[in-house]
This record gives structure tokens, C-alpha cells and sequence, in this order.
């Protein structure tokens, strides 16, 4: 449900609980995760997607760059260490927390800087906002960085085995200025894809246990069938909120991980 | 979420570029909620038919292995290293004919994976059908990425 909520895959969630507490092999953990990933995204997305939260032309957009960076991220794995990587990733997620607290108190106001690249391609979109009561109109700018945030995003899903929403939010959210329920419906709706690529490897290599994966699988799309119909009606600074505070959490994790080793 | 859908089920999506005006918008406008309809039903059935996939095969597997219910060791060696279980289509396909659960389950958690690429898939076919050259081509891009990640993953 949280999942849903955030625009993440949940795995960040769901690997130390079948590990800690259930005692499952880490293998196997890491492939329910990926596919309770894909449960997440295809469960909230077909919502989200009626409701025209999802910004279907940015999504295709950006998977271009975060289906390329998976792919760099497949081949890179091995060649770099692990521990690095936990750590640039920990540091990355902490300074993306640090400024979207700061934009708390920012509302949507008029985008006036110029967005040829998003022109071009159309990427500019409308939302109904149900805990406003209207219709948000925006724009979207810096369409160039966010594709190489995004390609970023998409090496560490590829390294790390992860749907890496934790990284599209801040994005799209910082980059591209997308509302921020705009930002996690459109990051859900992407980690699909990535896991997708990621969970057919995974399978493959016998890693996803079908009786541990079928019942996360099968919680996980009910929470998110919640999770997507509290999207809209939740203020965007509450989400913003929490996303920070699970963003703080995660880099906090990830930096211990690269620490110890 | 009914009431909110109604408001902005027209009107929605026209871009700035493309003005309201134009006397091409409002089907335009028609094409692109038709996809976004088109892709939500695609996500929810597959959803949908792999969840049940997966419910029934829990139960087969239920049903034929009494065991799982009364000893707590057989249900948790199940989830431990070394456990059997289909990861090839051959052998899921075999399994489902003979009626296992577990090929069954298998099948299921295949359908939700495949979910996502079939719905880029199927947008390639939207974008033709919106005449959108740019997006068509986008979308190629993104499905050949997505194929050629299965093909290396399976050369590894």
C-alpha cells in the first residue's frame, strides 16, 4: 500500500520482512520483491492511469532512459563494488530528501521558463485534484535532465536489482517540476517496466520461489488497490511528507549496508 | 473518485501546443482516453487473471499435499534453498498440464510479469493508431531495450 502511495516498488519494504521475519532464503526475498514490484505498479497504475494521474507520454519518454541505464546497470554489475555503490546511492538518496523538504511549502505556480524538448514531444499535462476541488494544469521543463536522472535511476535498478522509484520521484519532482502525485502515479507506472526486464533474469536463474513470491505478490495488490484510491484524495504536501521521511529511512539503510560492507 | 473522473473525462489532456481550438483536438483528445481506458483494462486483467492463477494453484497444491496443513516443517521446507520448482516455460507448461499447483502459481507470477511488457507493446499499436510518429518510435525503442535486457539476462 505504501508502495502505491509513493511511486515505490515496496521491495525496500519487503525484503527485511521475509528475511527477518520470515526467515526466508535472501535469494528468494529478492525475487518476491521484484515481482510484488510489478504487482505494485500494474495494481495502482490501472487506476491511476484512468484517473489521468499518469503521465502516460512522460512515462515512455523516460523508460527510454531508465530501460538503456538497466541494461548499462546489468552489464556494469560485477565490475563494480557493491559496497560503493550502496553508499553514492545512500548520499544521493539523502540530498534528494533534504531538497524536497525544502520545497515543502512550495505551491504549483505558473512554469514560465521555456521547455523546448517538452514542447516538442507534448509532455505537459492536467490532473483533477480531488483534495483540492480542481483541476491542476502544468507544465513540464528540464526534460533533458530528468532522461539522465532517469538513466541513472535505471544503472541502479539494473546493479542493484531494485525498481529504484525511491530515485524517479526526486526526478521528476525536482527536474521535471511534475506535481508531486503526478511524480509518484508516473514513477509507479514506470517500475513496472524495469522490473519486468529485471524479474524475467531472475526467473530464469530459479530465484523466484512461486509459493513465497504468489502470497506477497497477492497482499501486495490488494494494498495497492487501497493505496491508489487514497492517492487522490490525500494532500500533496502529506505525501510529499511521507515520501521524505521514507526517503531519509532508505538512505539511512543504504549507507549503513555500503558502511559495514 | 467517480465524481472527479466525470469532471475531467473531457477537457483532459489537451497541451498547450496543440491548443483547444484546433479543430483536430477533440478527437485527438478522444484517441489518447481511449488508450489511457485501453492500457487500465489491460493492467487490470492481467492483474486480475494471474491473481486467480495464483489463488487456485495455492489450493491445488493445498489439496494434494494435505501434508502442508498439519506439519509446519513441510510447508516451511517449501521456501528454503533447493526447493523444487518450475523456472524453465517447458517445464511450467508440463506442470499446468498435469495439473501441479505449483506450475500453476508459477503461471500466474509468468502473467504478472509479462503484464508490463505487454502494455508497452500494445501502446506501439495505440501511437500507430494516433499517428503519433515520435511516440511510436519511442515506444520501439523502450520494447526492443526490454527484450534485448531477457535475451543478455539469459546469456548470463
Amino acid at each position: 500500500m505504501f508502495g502505491s502511495l509513493l511511486g515505490l516498488g515496496g521491495g525496500i519494504i519487503v525484503i527485511p520482512v521475509l528475511t527477518l521475519l520470515f526467515k526466508i532464503n535472501i535469494r528468494y526475498a529478492i525475487g518476491a520483491s521484484i515481482v510484488s514490484v510489478i504487482a505494485t505498479s500494474s495494481g495502482a497504475a490501472a487506476a491511476y492511469v484512468r484517473e489521468h494521474l499518469t503521465n502516460l507520454r512522460v512515462a515512455m519518454v523516460l523508460e527510454v532512459a531508465t530501460t538503456s541505464g538497466a541494461l548499462t546497470g546489468a552489464y556494469l554489475a560485477g565490475k563494480l563494488s557493491g559496497r560503493w555503490l550502496y553508499i553514492i546511492f545512500g548520499l544521493v538518496m539523502g540530498y534528494s530528501s533534504l531538497m524536497m523538504f525544502r520545497k515543502r511549502h512550495e505551491t504549483v505556480g505558473e512554469i514560465t521558463r521555456s521547455a523546448p524538448w517538452a514542447d516538442y514531444l507534448r509532455l505537459h499535462g492536467r490532473y483533477y485534484d480531488e483534495a483540492l476541488g480542481q483541476e491542476i494544469v502544468y507544465r513540464v521543463v528540464g526534460t533533458r535532465i530528468g532522461l539522465g536522472l532517469m538513466y541513472l535511476a535505471g544503472v541502479v535498478s539494473g546493479l542493484l536489482g531494485i525498481g529504484s522509484g525511491a530515485l524517479k520521484v526526486p526526478a521528476m519532482d525536482l527536474a521535471m517540476h511534475l506535481p508531486i502525485k503526478v511524480s509518484t502515479a508516473t514513477s509507479n507506472f514506470m517500475i513496472g517496466v524495469t522490473a519486468a526486464a529485471s524479474a524475467g533474469v531472475y526467473f530464469m536463474r530459479g530465484d523466484i520461489d512461486p509459493f513465497v513470491a504468489a502470497p506477497v505478490a497477492t497482499g501486495v495488490l490488494i494494498g495497492a488497490t487501497v493505496g491508489a484510491r487514497l492517492l487522490g484524495r490525500l494532500q500533496s504536501s502529506t505525501i510529499r511528507a511521507v515520501f521524505v521521511v521514507v526517503l531519509l529511512w532508505v538512505s539511512v539503510q543504504m549507507l549503513l549496508k555500503g558502511v559495514r560492507g | 473518485m467517480g465524481l472527479g473522473a466525470d469532471v475531467v473525462e473531457r477537457g483532459a489532456w489537451v497541451t498547450a501546443s496543440q491548443g483547444p481550438l484546433s479543430p483536430a483536438g477533440d478527437e485527438t483528445e478522444e484517441r489518447v482516453r481511449r488508450v489511457e481506458l485501453l492500457i487500465s483494462n489491460l493492467l487490470r486483467i492481467g492483474v486480475s487473471v494471474s491473481l486467480v492463477f495464483m489463488i487456485v494453484g495455492t489450493i491445488v497444491s493445498f489439496i494434494r499435499h494435505l501434508e502442508y496443513l498439519s506439519s509446519a516443517a513441510e510447508l516451511q521446507r517449501l521456501t528454503q534453498p533447493g526447493a523444487a520448482f518450475p523456472h524453465t516455460l517447458p517445464e511450467v507448461v508440463a506442470g499446468v498440464r498435469d495439473l501441479r499447483g505449483r506450475a500453476i502459481v508459477t503461471l500466474g507470477l509468468l502473467l504478472l510479469i509479462a503484464t508490463p511488457v505487454v502494455r508497452v507493446a500494445v501502446s506501439i499499436f495505440a501511437f500507430i493508431h494516433q499517428r503519433d510518429r515520435i511516440f511510436t518510435l519511442v515506444t520501439i525503442v523502450v520494447l526492443c531495450l526490454l527484450l534485448l535486457s531477457f535475451v543478455l539476462g539469459k546469456v548470463e
